[in-house]
């Protein structure tokens, strides 16, 4: 057991620090929640892919490196060292592309993969529905068949930054299967968000910016070749990639272990020495981001030796949601009163960094899969409790 | 990097696991909370066998190590199988006297280690980084006892009960501080974050964005000696039965240069939080399986109670707590191994959160036994004990917390 780097594994890190230091804007750019934020972060993952760094995992021929799982930490450690603006690509690289690696044909890898890698297509997800949450197998929006392809019905909600994203992914009803459960006959289906027939309507988070939508979708024509995987069987090829959204690629260590010392530092420079209580908090938020640092080295470790992961993504994702807030309501406190200050407060410390990050990390237990959801799913399939009553 | 156990460190994990299911060791740790150590000794011996005991033993002593991996994995099984004995105390020993041989003052290690590695000759401590009891002092061959002070007093004759009127009224504090006990007057000044156990420095900080400044130990600092005790006081009753504490009566003084004391106490208080962490993850994981075992077959309202949400949500925080804290105590091994400067944050790191965790593991546990899981009969109670027990041991959770933080100092 260790964890020493091979010499090429430093060479990249240090590769990746030294083209962060020249590339990272000073001024960072507006908040991606914004139509004007979201633009500058387009061009920032333009940046990003001139020289290869949006998708480092991915195979070279779709614009990536080709690295591992072990370097793509290194590189997320460097990445929010450096301070880094937040990915608005995220959802694409890191949800749609393994699906698209796993189920995808080679067509539609090499359509989707490079636009992707590059900025100029920005995904959505098209997930939840008004009455299908947690229980997302129950719901309604259909895929009706057409020659040629499929139309879609129906309405997708809660879908993040649907409002300024160019095109959305998610499941449809496609085959009526009475007395089947409920996750058989649906489809996987692609389409743009400004085809005929969509609506987008944007929502107000808690702070009032226009994170989400809803998505109305009226005889939405998706044609054959925007399906993914085999049509009926989209929930096998959604969750074969729910993985990746609960667990290390869709919350990095390296996001954390920055943030957590930007809050030491924050403590040494403003706290009260005497208050042992404070420091306690800050300790233990502290800890836990170098736990998860090196969970995400064990994982890499198990994964490279032939293992697989299973539910465990369920309790990453309780442990980085749970983190997150800790991380940011200690911030808050030790602002004293300038905690109050929204992001976009002109007093706002840190650039609102702190405030816009607790606003973020509340809806950390909610998405992918609340928070309830993933304790049933580690009860169940971790600890083998039998199921019952949700 | 290869951040996980070889193939070679979990098959000796397994066969530890097996020798210890099958040895009947809780019925070794009940005689053995009763003061009859025969069953228990048994067992000592087979772990001296397998190697265990000389895990934290250079190969100069008779021991295989310092092996700080191969030990993460052993001891969690001992916290697993609640091993009863001085298995903390023994590495941490081993890592006093191991320290003292390195600069060079080699007699204590010859004289006891190689008896240690073979389980013929037990031992147990106290630091100043601990508290005043050693444990199983009755059933030891060598009671080491470092102390700071000009005179070898416990606290240099501050030393008290809390809440005993006389010396805890005169201290004025109820606080513990790392490396004084409770009420212990002669380290009022220190501060949670500023104690660093065992190596006499200070930190101070000041506000207004002040980086903390260590400093060395004030000149008035009171030197640290290590004895022998020549006896000790009566067992005084854990809330772990099987953890039987005395006060060592002092002995001979062992005649060493007082920094080298000083640099191996320090070494020796990180071994021992080390190794109760990872003992304290056993005791965590042990929590855990036997409550989703009873969970899953006992039925209420015409369901396993594992079916309630309720119940499913304690033990998926549990596990998840447990396999995030694993990782850390993974961790510090590593940087002891490397002897790493940042070894002793790392290990504070381990020790909080693998406390912390079994702790909650026994709330948990004994939240959804319910009755049966308070009563002594019932094995659970092994657990639950000792999960309180490893807490507070060689520090409290907030102490080693406060010393983690130093990873993050730039």
């Amino acid at each position: 057991m260790d964890l020493d780097l091979t010499p090429e594994q430093e060479d990249f890190r240090a590769e990746a620090r030294a083209w962060l230091a020249a590339h990272v804007p000073e001024v960072p750019p507006r908040s991606l929640e914004t139509r004007e934020g979201f633009a500058e972060h387009r061009a920032w993952e333009r940046t990003l892919a001139a020289d290869r760094w949006s998708a480092v995992t991915w195979p070279e021929e779709y614009g990536g490196r080709g690295r591992s799982l072990l370097e793509w930490l290194l590189f997320e450690e460097e990445y929010h060292a450096a301070g880094a603006p937040a990915r608005v690509s995220q959802n694409g690289v890191c949800l749609l592309a393994p699906a698209l690696f796993a189920h995808g044909t080679e067509e539609q890898r090499a359509r989707l993969l490079p636009p992707m890698a590059s900025g100029a297509t920005v995904w959505a997800q098209a997930w939840s529905e008004p009455e299908a949450g947690s229980d997302l197998a129950s719901l309604r929006s259909v895929a009706v068949r057409e020659r040629g392809g499929w139309l879609l019905r129906g309405q997708k909600t809660w879908s993040s930054r649907a409002a300024f994203a160019d095109r959305a992914f998610g499941l449809f009803r496609s085959h009526a299967d009475p007395g089947r459960p409920p996750h058989h006959g649906l489809t996987y289906a692609m389409f743009p968000l400004d085809a005929p027939g969509v609506t987008v309507r944007p929502l107000g988070r808690l702070d009032g910016r226009p994170a989400f939508a809803e998505i109305f979708l009226d005889d939405v024509f998706v044609p054959d070749a925007d399906v993914l995987g085999e049509p009926g069987r989209g929930w096998r090829v959604a969750m074969s990639t729910a993985g990746d959204e609960r667990g290390l690629t869709l919350r990095s260590p390296g996001r954390f272990l920055a943030a957590a010392r930007r809050l030491v530092a924050l403590w040494r420079a403003t706290a009260d020495p005497d208050d042992t209580a404070l420091c306690d908090r800050v300790a233990d938020v502290a800890v836990r981001a170098r736990a998860y640092q090196l969970y995400g080295y064990g994982v890499a470790a198990r994964l490279e030796a032939g293992g697989t992961l299973g539910s465990e993504p369920s309790m990453s994702k309780l442990f980085w949601s749970e983190l997150d807030l800790a991380l940011h309501g200690t911030a808050l406190d030790l602002l004293g009163p300038y905690g109050e200050l929204a992001g976009t407060a002109a007093d706002a410390p840190e650039g609102g960094r702190w405030a816009d990050g607790y606003t973020f990390a509340l809806a950390g237990p909610l998405y992918a899969g609340t928070n309830e959801i993933q304790r049933d799913i580690v009860a169940e399939r971790v600890l083998g409790l039998p199921r019952g009553m949700r | 990097m290869r951040f996980l156990p070889d193939a070679e460190q979990n098959a000796f994990a397994h066969s530890l696991d097996r020798m210890l299911a099958a040895a009947g060791t809780p019925g070794a740790v009940r005689a053995w909370a009763r003061g009859e150590h025969g069953p228990g000794l048994a067992l000592w011996r087979r772990l001296a066998e397998a190697g265990v005991l000389g895990l934290a033993v250079p190969e100069a002593y008779g021991g295989v190590g310092p092996l700080p991996v191969e030990l993460a994995v052993a001891y969690e099984r001992l916290g697993r199988h609640a091993v009863p004995g001085p298995v903390v105390e023994t590495a941490a020993v081993a890592a006093l006297l191991s320290h003292l041989a390195a600069a060079g003052e080699p007699g204590p290690a010859e004289e006891w280690l190689p008896g240690v590695c073979a389980g013929g000759t037990r031992v147990t401590l106290t630091l100043p980084a601990g508290g005043p009891y050693a444990l199983d002092a009755d059933v030891c061959d060598g009671v080491f006892v470092v102390r700071e002070g000009m005179t070898g007093e416990e606290g240099d004759g501050a030393a008290g009960v809390p809440g005993d009127g006389a010396s805890g009224a005169a201290s004025g504090t109820g606080r513990t501080h790392l490396g004084g006990a409770p009420g212990d007057g002669a380290r009022t000044e220190g501060t949670h974050a500023g104690v660093r156990p065992g190596d006499g420095t200070r930190m101070d900080r000041t506000r207004a964005g002040a980086a903390p400044v260590r400093e060395r130990a004030p000149l008035a600092a009171p030197p640290v000696r290590l004895f022998l005790a020549g006896g000790h006081g009566p067992v005084q009753s854990s809330v772990d039965p099987a953890r039987r504490l005395a006060r060592p009566v002092l002995g001979e003084e062992v005649p060493l240069p007082e920094s080298a004391v000083r640099a191996a106490a320090a070494h020796a208080a990180g071994w021992a939080a080390f190794a109760c962490a990872a003992q304290a993850l056993g005791v965590g994981s042990a929590l855990l399986e036997r409550t989703v075992a009873y969970v899953r077959t006992r039925t209420q309202f015409g369901s396993p109670v594992g079916a309630f949400q309720a119940v499913k949500h304690r033990l998926a925080d549990t596990r998840t707590a447990l396999e995030f804290a694993r990782p850390l105590v993974h961790g510090a091994a590593v940087a002891l191994a490397a002897g790493a400067p940042g070894a002793a944050a790392e290990v504070a790191a381990a020790k909080a959160t693998a406390c912390d965790v079994a702790y909650a593991a026994a709330r948990t546990a004994l939240q959804l036994h319910g009755a049966i899981g308070y009563t002594a009969e019932y094995d659970l109670s092994l657990w639950i004990g000792k999960a309180r027990a490893l807490r507070s041991a060689w520090g409290s959770p907030a102490d080693f917390r406060a010393l983690a933080l130093h990873l993050f100092f730039e």
